[in-house]
């Protein structure tokens, strides 16, 4: 695979809108959690809510695909001049060969939890203005993307939990690479809703407390919403210094638990081992990881058990949920950009909310940020519900 | 500068054929058992009586898992185990597929319920099943299968956009692949909103390469073409309700045995053209 530049990219989530803010918190470590206020929900939790998503009015023409998601999806998409760049790119490759690949863990969902309050007393109908395509139905997002970006080349969403949206950056360069379109945006949506947040806490999954990544004490993730995108083209053979390159990915199954990960982090390494093989790297090659690191006892053990393994005990790495929360689907691409804005800030990022780093862990796990002028290139895990991983490298051009 | 100039942007550029050759076949909707009985109906060969589609048990689960599962994790793999089956082709080194418009619409039906209520009680087996992968994190564990695994959604184009990514996924890795897209209905007041009649799954083993195993060669490319109807109304009706569906034209040339362009839906307005020449 030939590598591609992430030629423009934004992130939204609870510790900011656009670039700019998200940098900001990352060097000042703000954690963007606060007590669970969301909707109608009474859990005692913690979560990353994206101020002013209820207030983004969509496109008169696009009413139907009203919902949160779409409303952060489309906040997500004004930041940093990104539609702009997108309107560029159709200019440079036509809009019929720029893919748009997506990921989603629940979409629209929170419109028909909210429609199933307000049924039909006698027929248990649900109200005639809930829109299922346009909202709850996974592709729901892409579609709205799609017209709001007036794209008309290949588009999908992926669906795969917690890894939806790295797994779309694999997916665009496998489409890039195979000649299909020039360019692609990729990107992850998710925002908070009812199934999620009582779904976690079901499982026990959920901490009473802001989520503490590789904490000794750390008790459940924080669940956070975030739009994140990124426009993948070819590399250009006079890149600047600078730009930053998406030169690894790497897929796998862990083929063990549902809910689960598999205890040594068997499905994690595989998918760090490949996308370090994608990117014709060894493990020494690698500056910073990006952990999944959800801040679950088990998750946490697991991912640490593979980096470990595969790294040694000097690789750096952070989980930055502390940060944002863990934002699902979205989480792919966040962290992607993240990644992203950090090595074109050359800052290592430490974990926020982590106090004393879990002794079991046998790497270097960053609690502070660090500053590295030889900061180049970093990996970025994310794992999901069915064993489900994926693992992207990005580089920054010397 | 960078890229190509606005006036070579103006120029439309065909997208390269994507090709596979077609090793195995699983199939399940109503009135279509499986593909070796499904075939000569979707042929034009014996008659299509639709009854309700009946869902098999999904052996290759544990047990523990096998009584978790529900009707779409059961029609996934179902499928997905026939065309394996048919292939003769080890599933723990393949990567696969998974297409469908929604994930699990009882299990939806059921947490959307729930969260109406005072309580706010839900099963976190269901939540878990909840996801729109369930379908491919139980293959994986059925199978033991630890190569990447997707679950794509393109609301009706759903099947579409499984093809065309099992056909990138052979395309970069050179290596076989797993193409499963499957829909259940939602049960109401969702059925009203997603009216999904009943449950219907196809399943592709596709090879890279010509291989002794190989029932055909398919190619892929974007199309203006309008999709093909098919000749029995019933089958017609299942192929316009049921995204999955939407591959019968395919099926039906691989049924026929017969060299040919089968056209499909995809995204609004835009359709794919998949060539097909029997290999044997």
């Amino acid at each position: 695979m030939t590598s591609l530049l992430l030629s423009h990219f934004t992130a939204t989530s609870c510790i900011g809108r656009g670039i700019e803010q998200t940098a900001a918190s990352l060097r000042a470590q703000r954690s963007g959690l606060a007590p669970c206020a969301f909707e109608t929900v009474r859990l005692d939790t913690y979560v990353g809510e994206v101020p002013g998503v209820d207030e983004e009015s969509l496109p008169a023409q696009l009413k139907r695909f009203d919902c949160r998601n779409n409303r952060l999806a489309q906040l997500g998409l004004r930041q940093d001049g990104f539609r702009d760049a997108v309107q560029e790119s159709i200019g440079r490759w036509g809009r019929q060969r720029i893919g748009l690949i997506l990921g989603t863990s629940t979409s629209g969902m929170l419109a028909t939890e909210v429609a199933y309050r307000h049924r039909d007393p006698a027929t248990g109908a649900l109200p005639a203005d809930l829109d299922y395509a346009g909202t709850h139905n996974s592709y729901s997002l892409g579609a709205f993307a799609r017209r709001f970006l007036g794209l008309e080349g290949p588009a999908t969403v992926i669906s795969t939990a917690c890894s939806s949206s790295a797994k779309a950056f694999s997916a665009a360069w496998r489409m890039i690479e195979a000649g299909w379109i020039d360019a692609a945006v990729v990107g992850g949506v998710d925002s908070l809703c009812l199934t999620t947040l009582y779904g976690f806490h079901s499982l026990q999954l959920v901490s009473p407390a802001p989520c503490k990544p590789f904490d000794v004490a750390r008790n459940g993730i924080s669940i956070g919403e975030a739009a994140a995108f990124a426009l993948l083209e070819r590399t250009p053979a006079d890149v600047s210094c600078g730009s930053i390159l998406l030169t690894g990915s790497g897929e796998s199954s862990d083929a063990h638990h549902m809910s689960a990960p598999h205890p040594e982090g068997r499905g994690a390494r595989q998918a760090m081992e490949q996308a370090l093989a994608v990117a014709n790297l060894t493990p020494a090659d690698i500056d910073y990881i990006n952990l999944h690191g959800t801040g679950t006892p088990s998750n946490d053990a697991a991912e640490g058990c593979a980096v470990a393994g595969l790294f040694g005990p000097s690789i750096r790495a952070s989980s930055t949920k502390g940060c944002t929360g863990h934002t699902l689907g979205a989480a792919g691409a966040l962290e992607a950009v993240i990644c992203a804005i950090c090595l074109t800030q050359r800052l290592v990022p430490g974990s926020a909310n982590t106090a004393q780093v879990d002794p079991a862990i046998g790497f270097d796990y960053l609690r502070e940020n660090r500053t590295d002028e030889r900061f180049r290139r970093a990996l970025s895990n994310s794992f999901g519900f069915g064993g489900s991983n994926c693992s992207l490298v990005l580089e920054r051009c010397a | 500068m960078r890229g190509a100039s606005s006036t070579e942007a103006a120029r439309p550029k065909a997208s390269p054929e994507l090709t596979a050759y077609v090793r195995g076949i699983g199939l399940l909707g109503p009135g279509l058992a499986d593909w070796a009985s499904g075939a000569p109906i979707l042929a034009g060969e014996a008659p299509y009586h639709p009854c309700p589609t009946v869902l098999p048990a999904p052996q290759a689960l544990p047990p523990a898992e096998r009584r978790r599962t529900g009707a779409t994790v059961k029609l996934a793999i179902g499928v997905a185990q026939q065309a394996i089956v048919s292939a003769a082709i080890d599933p723990t080194q393949l990567a696969a597929v998974f297409a469908s418009s929604s994930g699990d619409g009882v299990i939806c039906h059921e947490i959307c319920e729930a969260l109406a209520t005072e309580e706010r009680q839900i099963s976190p087996t269901r939540f878990h099943n909840s996801v729109h992968n369930a379908a491919a994190g139980y293959w994986s564990i059925a199978t033991g299968a630890t190569a990447s695994s997707s679950a794509v959604c393109a609301y009706d184009a759903s099947f579409g956009a499984g093809l065309l990514e099992t056909l990138l996924q052979i395309a970069v890795s050179g290596a076989p692949a797993l193409l499963c897209a499957y829909e259940t209905p939602y049960p109401e007041p969702l059925l009203a909103k997603r009216p999904v009649p009943d449950s219907f799954g196809m399943a592709l083993v596709l090879t890279p390469t010509l291989e002794a195993a190989s029932l055909a060669r398919i190619a892929v490319a974007l199309s203006d073409a309008p999709a093909d109807r098919l000749p029995d109304p019933q089958l017609e009706a299942l192929r316009t309700r049921v995204p999955a569906a939407r591959s019968l034209p395919l099926l039906r040339l691989l049924a026929r045995r017969e060299e040919g362009r089968a056209r499909i839906d995809y995204l609004p307005e835009q359709y794919l053209a998949v060539e097909v020449s029997p290999c044997r």
